[in-house]
Formats: structure tokens, C-alpha cells, sequence
């Protein structure tokens, strides 16, 4: 009888069925794809070699709705991209039509903006933070964040009566004065926030866990994450120290101080690390605005209808995910002739093929999670 | 050059009619070649959406323009970085604009990739920002393909811009920033613009079988594939 015994398994086939390689799907329906992407991801064992995000399950045609409303009709459109961030939403397209038109919102809109914004950002951080460690297998940060981000929401409802999608301003500055409290509410908020994110930071920074989970996961070094066109937290983490706060400024934050966290690794702990800096220097701006909120008119000279000469703008503001930019083009009417949105979600996305090679099947969801994406922002 | 923002629509163009004026829109640009140059200004309305509806509220014919001097709008612009560009590529490099201090070259479509990698590699406009295609469907090129970029070194933004027919393809600049990619596929989703040389040229926000290019200007915002919607979900309409 010929010797029957089975080989040891060897790299090439080591399981009987000869299934070397096989595709799961991941999503649309997954609650750690932060709504509903659907990732394609070739295995290899547990180990991802190849993947494929689908999306365009929220399409909703922003762009061509924008075509068929007018520059005012459509600012409301804008919150329900990044509906975690709407009042960043909301900024770049205000800045960006103004820009078209020529205007300027008055410095006392400007800088009220400047501190809802970075709210808003610190609101988004909190956000992503919890729900980042949540997928991670971290439970308890997601309740003391949302605890926080709660007194934030609150801050928006008494500013303009809407929590999540705001549409706090308005071309040419804003509708409403802003209410009497809103500087002692922004203190109050603010000043303790530093210890509570000292608190997040003591439950994750030093966990070995958090730290298995994290570092050298999804690494991207500087040159890819330009190749790539990533923005935001994502590049910065990669040692790109780059912000379009400081680097082209915008509303009233060439008037403050504040620090630009760069990472060293380009990893998941860095883009961690980066973003809870962030939220210090968010806190910073606010309570450096409202030491000194100028006195004056909210709504510059713009028109009841607005009607931009022809010609076409690119404007980008730093939002909490990413560059945000408005490539409007205007042929002289009031609605846009064509509004491109360039979401950073969209674009951050498209390095997760480059991120995942190479990692397991869990470290997926940890991914997704750096990104920091919003299914709201990629479709649109 | 006149300075007068209803003149000078450098995109609004509408294809050259035998009465529109002919003076050339760029005025410093001696190396176009004029045929490439759908440049007639624009001087009517730009080429306003055939689309329907409700929306537009019939804009009355536009008053002669005002004596104030225009505040916002496209002018030909000719400064050392154009220089460069012309000097590299002469001909190739179309017209030249800035709109809102905002840099604009206008290039032609078959040097679009070795513009692309002129720009990244030497005037060091080394991360893409966005790229996206407008449609403008009177004109006998009907699109525009658009290129954002940034300069890390720099600070600037620049933007390069080449036409192209429905028929033409326009050069993938997926191989120069690999963040084209997707970009591309969604100009090709939206508008069935096809880039030679993409890797993997499918539809990115639409199902991939859809019928139709939504955001072209005469695909009405109601249209939908309706058969699409019969076979895949099951209902007449998705209204």
C-alpha cells in the first residue's frame, strides 16, 4: 500500500478544502460600518489581501439638486451631508457663495462662527471617538462622550432651534442674533473640557488593549496620504502638518492661537492621538473667541436674491473630517449652474484598500473607524 | 480686454455663432490655436439648463450692464507661472484666467496627463484635491473636466481645465495620484466622461447598471431608469 498519510499542511494548502482564498462580504448592514457601507474583502485565513468598498447606497443627487434650487434653497441640503458636522457643512458653503459673490460676512458673524464650528468639531471628535472605541471592543468612552457632546447640541438648540442638522448660518453672515448666554454657555462648556478629555485619554491612551488594537494598524506614511488625497486628521497624522486654518484662514481663525497636532506613524494610534489633541485646541479657540466677541452688524451686504456674476469658485474649509471643499460655477442666474462637493469622507475612504492589506478581518472595523467616515458625506 | 463680467464667461461659452463677436476672450495668449479656442464670449445668457420645470423663474432680459466696474469675474491672466507653462508646452496651454483670485489653465485634452505630472513633479502642485466635470451641452465640446490642485510648498490652488466631447476620451490621471481613482469613476458615473487609461472604469455612486448620465444638463432631475427600478426593487417608480 502506497503511504496515504497527509502531508503537513504547507502554505499553499492548508486547509482540505482548498479554499486558499475566499470573499466575504461585509455590510451594508453592519453596525461598525458607521451606516451603510459595504466592503468586499478578499481572505486569505483571517488575513485581508484585497478589498472593495460599495457605495452610493444614501446617493441622494445633492449636486443635482443644487442645479434645480437657489443658492438660498440650497444651503439646508448641505447639513444633511456630514450630519454629524453640519455646521461645518453649512460654513463652506456660506464662505463659498459669498466668495462668488464678492461678500463678506461682518467680523461679529465670523467670529460667532468660528467658535460654533470649532464646537461643532469638538461635537464630531466626541462622536467618532466613541463610536471608534465602541467598535474596538471599548464601551464605557461612548457614554461620557456623548454625555459631552449632548451639552454641545444643546448649545446649537438654544443658538438657532435645531440640534444635528443646524443650518446655523446664512449667506452674508447670520439670520439670528446670537442669544445673550452663549458666551457663559461656551465657558462653561469649555473650561472643565480639558479634564474630561484628559478622563478619555486615562481610559484608552495607556490601555494595552486599546494599544494592540491600534498601533501599526492601517499604516499610511506622508507620501501615500498625498498620493491618496487624504485630508484632515488622516494626513496630519501621517506627519503632513498641514490645516487650511492656518494655512489659508478663513472666518476669524487668522485671529487665534492654537497648535496643528501632527502624528509621527501614520497609524491608527496616531490618528488617535491627533485627534483628541485636536479637541484641546478646539476648546483653546473657543474660549480665546469668546473673550471677545466684536459688537456690530451679523449680516453683510448681500442681496435678497443672489445672483453671482458668472465665473466659478473653489473654496475649502478644514472640517472635522477632512478638507471640505465648494467648486461652484455660476453662469449669472440664481441657482448654481454646477456645485461640486468635494467631501473628505469620500476621499479618505478611498486609501482604506491601501490601509487594510495585510491586516485581519478584525482590524477592518478598527479602520473604518480612523477614517472617520460619514455615509452621508461619501454618497451624498 | 474688457473687464465686464457679462461679457467674459470663459465656460458659459455658447458654440461660435456667426454674429457673436470675435474678439478672441484671452486676450495674452498669441500661442492658442484658434480653433481650439471655443472662446466666443459669451455674451447672451449662458447656456441655461434645458431643463424644465418649475424652477427657473424666467430671468428678464439682462439690463444693459451697469456702470459700476465688475467686482467678481474671469480675467485673462498672464504672470511667470503661466509663462512657465506656456514656455513647457506652448500651444497646448489654451487660455489662462483668474476668477475670484483663483488661477485657471485651460489646456488641450491629449497633453492633460504630461500637464498633470508637469505640475505635480516641477511647479510642485503635488496633491490633487478634486477633479470633476461640468456640462455645458450647447457648446460643441460639451465638457469640462476640472482638475483642483495644492501646493504644500506653495499655498496656492490651481486649476486645470480641458474640454471634451462626449465622443472624446480624456487622459486618466489615476497613475499620478492614485486619489483619481475614484474621482474619475464618479465624473464617468455622473456625466459619461471615459478616462483612457483608468484601471477600473465603473460606476461608483449609481448601480452599475443604470441607463443614464444624471448630472448632464439633459437628464431631467425626475428622469430615473425606470427599468432599472422594475427589475431591482420591484415597484413602478421610485418616486
Amino acid at each position: 500500500m502506497p503511504d496515504e498519510r497527509i502531508p503537513f499542511a504547507t502554505h499553499a494548502d492548508h486547509t482540505v478544502l482548498g479554499a486558499d482564498e475566499i470573499v466575504l462580504n461585509m455590510g451594508p448592514q453592519h453596525p461598525s460600518t458607521h451606516g451603510v457601507l459595504r466592503v468586499k474583502l478578499r481572505l486569505d485565513g483571517e488575513k485581508v489581501i484585497g478589498s472593495e468598498c460599495v457605495i452610493g447606497y444614501l446617493h441622494r443627487g445633492v449636486e443635482k439638486i443644487a442645479e434645480h434650487r437657489t443658492y438660498t434653497q440650497f444651503a439646508p441640503y448641505v447639513d444633511r451631508m456630514d450630519y454629524v458636522a453640519a455646521v461645518s457643512n453649512g460654513l463652506g458653503y456660506c464662505e463659498a457663495v459669498e466668495k462668488l459673490l464678492g461678500a463678506e460676512a461682518p467680523p461679529r458673524a465670523r467670529v460667532i462662527r468660528t467658535i460654533l464650528t470649532e464646537l461643532q468639531r469638538i461635537a464630531s471628535h466626541l462622536f467618532w471617538l466613541g463610536t471608534h472605541a465602541l467598535d474596538i471592543g471599548a464601551l464605557t468612552p461612548l457614554f461620557y462622550c456623548l454625555r459631552e457632546r449632548e451639552e454641545i447640541l444643546k448649545i446649537f438648540e438654544k443658538f438657532c432651534g435645531a440640534r444635528l442638522t443646524t443650518h446655523a448660518f446664512r449667506i452674508g453672515g447670520l439670520q439670528y442674533e446670537a442669544y445673550d448666554e452663549l458666551e457663559s454657555d461656551v465657558e462653561r462648556f469649555c473650561k472643565p473640557f480639558d479634564k474630561r478629555v484628559d478622563e478619555y485619554e486615562s481610559l484608552l491612551t495607556e490601555n494595552r488593549i486599546w494599544v494592540g488594537r491600534t498601533k501599526g494598524i492601517g499604516i499610511l506614511t506622508a507620501k501615500e496620504a498625498i498620493d491618496y488625497g487624504a485630508s484632515g486628521p488622516v494626513l496630519r497624522a501621517s506627519g503632513v502638518k498641514w490645516d487650511i486654518r492656518k494655512a489659508m484662514p478663513y472666518a476669524a481663525y487668522d485671529q487665534y492661537q492654537f497648535d496643528i497636532p501632527v502624528g509621527k506613524n501614520g497609524d491608527t494610534y496616531d490618528r488617535y492621538i491627533v485627534r483628541m489633541e485636536e479637541m484641546r485646541q478646539s476648546r483653546l479657540i473657543c474660549l480665546q473667541a469668546i473673550e471677545n466677541i466684536p459688537t456690530g452688524p451679523i449680516m453683510g451686504k448681500v442681496g435678497k436674491v443672489l445672483k453671482p456674476p458668472p465665473g466659478e469658485v473653489y473654496h475649502a474649509i478644514e472640517a472635522p473630517k477632512g478638507e471640505l471643499g465648494y467648486y461652484i460655477v455660476s453662469d449669472g442666474t440664481t441657482q448654481p449652474y454646477r456645485i461640486k462637493i468635494r467631501p473628505p469622507s469620500f476621499i479618505n475612504l478611498e486609501a482604506f484598500d491601501k490601509m487594510i492589506r495585510g491586516h485581519l478581518v478584525a482590524d477592518v472595523v478598527a479602520i473604518i473607524g480612523t477614517l472617520d467616515i460619514v455615509l452621508g458625506e461619501v454618497d451624498r | 480686454m474688457a473687464n465686464d463680467p457679462e461679457e467674459k464667461q470663459p465656460s458659459a461659452n455658447l458654440p461660435p455663432e456667426p454674429s457673436a463677436p470675435k474678439t478672441p476672450a484671452a486676450g495674452g495668449e498669441p500661442a492658442s490655436k484658434p480653433a481650439e479656442t471655443p472662446a466666443a464670449p459669451a455674451a447672451a445668457k449662458p447656456a441655461a439648463p434645458p431643463v424644465p420645470a418649475a424652477a427657473k423663474p424666467a430671468a428678464p432680459p439682462r439690463p444693459p450692464a451697469p456702470p459700476a466696474p465688475p467686482k467678481e469675474g474671469p480675467v485673462a491672466l498672464d504672470n511667470d507661472l503661466v509663462k512657465r507653462y506656456k514656455e513647457k508646452f506652448g500651444s497646448a496651454i489654451l487660455e489662462s484666467w483668474i476668477d475670484r483670485k483663483q488661477t485657471i489653465l485651460v489646456v488641450a485634452r491629449e497633453l492633460l496627463a504630461e500637464i498633470a505630472l508637469y505640475s505635480r513633479d516641477d511647479e510642485k502642485f503635488d496633491w490633487l484635491s478634486d477633479l470633476t466635470a461640468v456640462d455645458w451641452p450647447k457648446r460643441e465640446k460639451r465638457f469640462d473636466i476640472v482638475l483642483l490642485m495644492y501646493s504644500f510648498e506653495k499655498n496656492e490652488r490651481l486649476r486645470l481645465k480641458v474640454h471634451a466631447s462626449a465622443e472624446e476620451r480624456v487622459p486618466s490621471v489615476q497613475g499620478i495620484w492614485s486619489t483619481a481613482n475614484w474621482m474619475e469613476r464618479e465624473a464617468f458615473d455622473m456625466f459619461g466622461v471615459v478616462f483612457e487609461g483608468h484601471p477600473d472604469l465603473k460606476r461608483i455612486l449609481l448601480p452599475d447598471e443604470w441607463q443614464g448620465y444624471p448630472l448632464r444638463k439633459d437628464y431631467d432631475i425626475l428622469t430615473q431608469d425606470t427599468a432599472w427600478i422594475r427589475e431591482n426593487l420591484g415597484i413602478e417608480s421610485g418616486q
